[in-house]
């Protein structure tokens, strides 16, 4: 009790949580860093011009919305467009968000709209390792700052860093391809069971099919039909079991 | 896209990054959804991405590539081959970058 005392007095990143969560993420930074050059690079490359890029990289801290974005913004795309491809996109994180919820639904507002902000999905998956039983406990928000500050430090550093390189690096090459590459690997990394790889297909398929729609109607029309073959191919499943187990497709 | 029109933009990105990484403990009441919905919401964010990229992968201005001389398929390939073998993000790009500039810089694709 002595101890939570003083812990309150003190400031966070003392705390062994807060440094926990941090040294748990370091091993990662490396890779979030790369992903973060490669953003910046590709924002100032884009043709979205410099203060717009300086200022989507310190604000929207989401290195997918900003990608797929850019080519919207450059050519001019309506706004509904803009935000409805990154609602689709940000869908991830409103299902992470039901995850996140048993630890942090009791705090006041302010508290967790910080939390929001800030907690990306590489986070939760360290997150729910550390607390895998999902209730609420003192030491968790001080590891969740701890890692989540700085998952947010390395992007920031460096997709600023790649902003400011941008011009340097040779566009003929086809550096920006490497963001399409870790898009690919995030992709991949989201694949679990059969289903995730019809759903994969479907999505994959429908989007070049409808490449010729405007506004990037193919995304919308890609998601759609994914999400229809994917339930589509459980309610085939679930008949085909005579017993219903949920094969948990995802962690 | 003026500076203003981008700037309401990226504000409303701002706003959908918060809105959705707390969406479901942000409301302070809990949300009935019906079961088909919650289901298919898992298949969302991998259609959406598989969505983003594979236009990028095979497209060339519109058109399926017509050779198979595209550095691009190449890279994709080795980048998914890489993360099949390491699971790693950061060798994921390392690795398609590397092909991708091999077929480029050193055999002129």
């Amino acid at each position: 009790m002595a101890e939570r005392e003083q812990a309150k007095t003190e400031p966070i990143w003392r705390d062994p949580e807060y440094l926990r969560g941090a040294r748990e993420m370091l091993p990662i930074v490396p890779g979030v860093a790369a992903w973060g050059v490669v953003t910046g690079v590709t924002m100032v490359n884009s043709g979205i011009g410099l203060p717009l890029a300086v200022v989507m990289c310190l604000t929207v801290f989401s290195g997918t919305a900003q990608l797929a974005t850019l080519p919207l913004f450059v050519s001019g795309a309506p706004l509904t467009v803009i935000w409805t491809t990154a609602a689709c996109l940000n869908l991830r994180f409103v299902i992470f968000s039901m995850g996140w919820k048993p630890y942090f639904h009791h705090l006041p507002r302010a508290m967790r709209l910080r939390i929001a902000y800030f907690s990306a999905d590489l986070n939760y998956i360290f997150f729910a390792r550390r607390f895998p039983d999902p209730k609420a406990s003192p030491e968790q928000l001080p590891y969740f700052w701890g890692g989540a500050l700085t998952n947010w430090g390395a992007w920031m550093l460096s997709s600023l860093l790649g902003i400011f390189l941008g011009d340097a690096v040779p566009m003929a090459w086809g550096i920006g391809f490497a963001g399409t590459l870790a898009l690919l690997g995030m992709t991949a990394s989201m694949l679990g069971g059969r289903i995730t790889w019809i759903a994969l297909g479907v999505a994959a398929t429908a989007s070049v099919a409808a490449y010729a729609l405007p506004l990037k109607l193919n995304i919308v029309v890609a998601v759609a039909a994914a999400v229809a073959a994917g339930l589509i191919m459980e309610a085939a499943g679930d008949r085909r079991r005579a017993t219903v187990d949920d094969r948990g497709e995802r962690p | 896209m003026g500076l203003i029109e981008g700037l309401v933009a990226i504000a409303g990105l701002t706003v959908l990054t918060v809105v959705s990484r707390g969406f479901f403990f942000l409301i302070d009441k809990d949300l009935p959804m019906p079961g088909w919905l919650h289901k298919g919401m898992r298949y969302a964010p991998l259609a959406a991405l598989a969505a983003v990229v594979a236009p990028e992968v095979v497209l060339d201005h519109g058109q399926l590539v017509q050779t198979w001389r595209d550095p691009r398929l190449w890279a994709a390939a080795a980048g998914l081959a890489w993360y099949a073998w390491r699971r790693g993000l950061l060798g994921t790009i390392v690795v398609g970058m590397t092909v991708l500039l091999g077929l480029r810089l050193g055999l002129g694709w």
